[in-house]
């Protein structure tokens, strides 16, 4: 019989999100194959979260869900302790989504002291630092199911994930999510007319989008196989970032009419020089309707 | 292109705007200029095709100077109402020392747009004097000195406003050197633009 690899799904202060973002995987069939849930909240699995606390399940990879915080409980058990206790004996550990990752909404919400696993925002945390060598971070919210299955099918093969400073894998982190957008050119051309629910425009200039300085694979590894936020016409809400939520997330910030955050690595002098040039054409096609009837 | 090349280049620039600025643009053909300089018609449209291609590297020339006199005042670690006077200075500085330059921005460049139609789109050939311009206003809205508001409203009360007052010295009507007027100037334009 083959060996599958034993994942124990937990729960911190989480809204669940990453929960049922994962139901969408397309192969789960497949994936229920090859690794097994100790414990899941709301897949069938062998245990109850009372043998979880209790005992100590054999375990290959703990998978934490939501914020963490000292004052928190599951099954009367301090959720630090139950990260102790299965982080001794499983290989790796995966903090799924950006609550579990930053910190996300939940330390929003002021909850005490929430934040992720290693990272308060930005900001690197000494309580589980011996963890580090062992932590792969997969911020979202919610986390792509298919980033998530392909990250424990790595672990499960041994294949090295180079990880950038937040643990986070390059292979699905390196990009921008404006990498791929199918508005690429509005952008380029600095056509900014977009309209909510509208195939055209760029997003960037007037309507919040993140886009160019966040990190992801929304536009290269698309939503339920077919789409992304970007394509239907919702901007880029900078949710693998540290720094989300951020305030207003329908608006760009800007700073006489120059937006605040810039497209990452890109000099403002730059910036500034090649929107003046592109500025300075207008694009017949890219100010028309996509489907002119 | 060697550094001789870029110096007559430079040359020409130099005695094309001082040309158009006594005789008139329309007025002051390519052999003039070529004559004052004792260069060759031939050898001149070596460097400029065409009165049109000149007219346009003039203002470029112009805004990369202006840019670069900015870009030294963005770059220092000043309160943004101490930049607003610097940046009045270094325009009236250069309205006076080399007024011709100025007058074909004001002149020439903002006069005769059919001139500059086909190279010059929007701000395509004041580029580098405009995004200075940009980041100075940005940088003070950021620190919240200045209050937030659209670009161009604040743009064209900053510059309207000194390119009015050169004209005016211009014209000879102001009965005081423009030098006289940096303190009000910029107490005026900070006030305008602040946040409070």
């Amino acid at each position: 019989m083959k060996t599958k690899m034993k994942i124990l799904w937990l729960s911190a202060i989480s809204c669940n999100g990453n929960t049922h973002s994962f139901l969408n995987y397309p192969y789960m069939e497949q994936f229920l194959d090859d690794f097994e849930f100790i414990y899941h909240p709301v897949i069938d699995s062998k245990y109850l979260l009372q043998d979880i606390v209790s005992k100590q399940i054999a375990c290959d990879i703990l998978l934490i869900e939501g914020a963490i915080s000292k004052e928190y409980k599951r099954a009367d058990v301090s959720i630090v302790e139950i990260i102790e206790k299965y982080s001794k004996i499983v290989q790796k550990i995966v903090t799924v989504g950006t609550c579990a990752t930053f910190g996300g909404i939940f330390r929003e919400s002021g909850y005490e002291n929430a934040s992720g696993l290693h990272f308060d925002q930005e900001k690197k945390l000494e309580d589980f630092k011996y963890l580090l060598d062992k932590t792969i971070s997969l911020s979202g919210c919610p986390i792509h199911p298919e980033i998530l299955a392909n990250t424990l099918y790595a672990i499960k093969k041994s294949a090295t994930l180079r990880l950038d400073n937040f643990l986070r894998p390059k292979e699905f982190y390196a990009y921008t999510v404006h990498n791929g957008c199918t508005r690429n050119e509005y952008f380029e051309y600095k056509v900014d007319n977009h309209k909510f629910g509208e195939l055209e425009g760029c997003m960037y200039y007037e309507h919040g989008c993140q886009a160019p300085f966040t990190h992801g694979s929304c536009n290269k590894i698309l939503w339920n196989e077919v789409s992304s936020k970007t394509r239907v016409g919702l901007p880029c809400m900078g949710c693998t970032e540290p720094s989300f939520p951020r305030q207003n997330l329908f608006s760009t910030k800007k700073n006489m009419s120059i937006p605040e955050s810039l497209p990452v690595g890109v000099n403002k002098r730059v910036y500034l020089t090649l929107a003046g040039i592109t500025k300075a054409f207008k694009i017949d096609r890219l100010e028309k309707k996509l489907f002119d009837d | 292109m060697s550094d001789k090349k870029k110096l007559k280049r430079e040359q020409i620039i130099q005695c094309s705007l001082e040309l158009f600025a006594s005789r008139g643009f329309y007025s002051t053909t390519i052999p003039d200029i070529a004559k004052s300089l004792k260069m060759s018609v031939g050898n001149m449209y070596n460097y400029f095709k065409s009165k049109d291609i000149l007219a346009s590297e003039i203002i470029k020339y112009i805004s990369i100077y202006l840019g670069e006199k900015l870009k030294e005042i963005n770059e220092e670690d000043i309160s943004t109402k101490e930049k607003t006077r610097k940046i009045v200075e270094m325009y009236f500085k250069t309205a006076s020392l080399k007024p011709e330059m100025i007058d074909y921005f004001l002149r020439i460049y903002l006069s005769n747009r059919e001139v500059f139609k086909d190279s010059c789109e929007g701000m395509l050939c004041v580029n580098e004097f405009v995004t200075e311009i940009m980041i100075y206003f940005e940088e003070g809205v950021k620190c919240g000195d200045l209050r937030e508001q659209d670009f161009f409203s604040a743009f064209g009360l900053f510059m309207g406003y000194l390119g009015g007052m050169v004209f005016l010295k211009g014209e000879n009507i102001l009965p005081k050197d423009l030098n006289d007027y940096v303190e009000d100037i910029t107490f005026n334009i900070y006030k305008a633009l602040c946040a409070e």
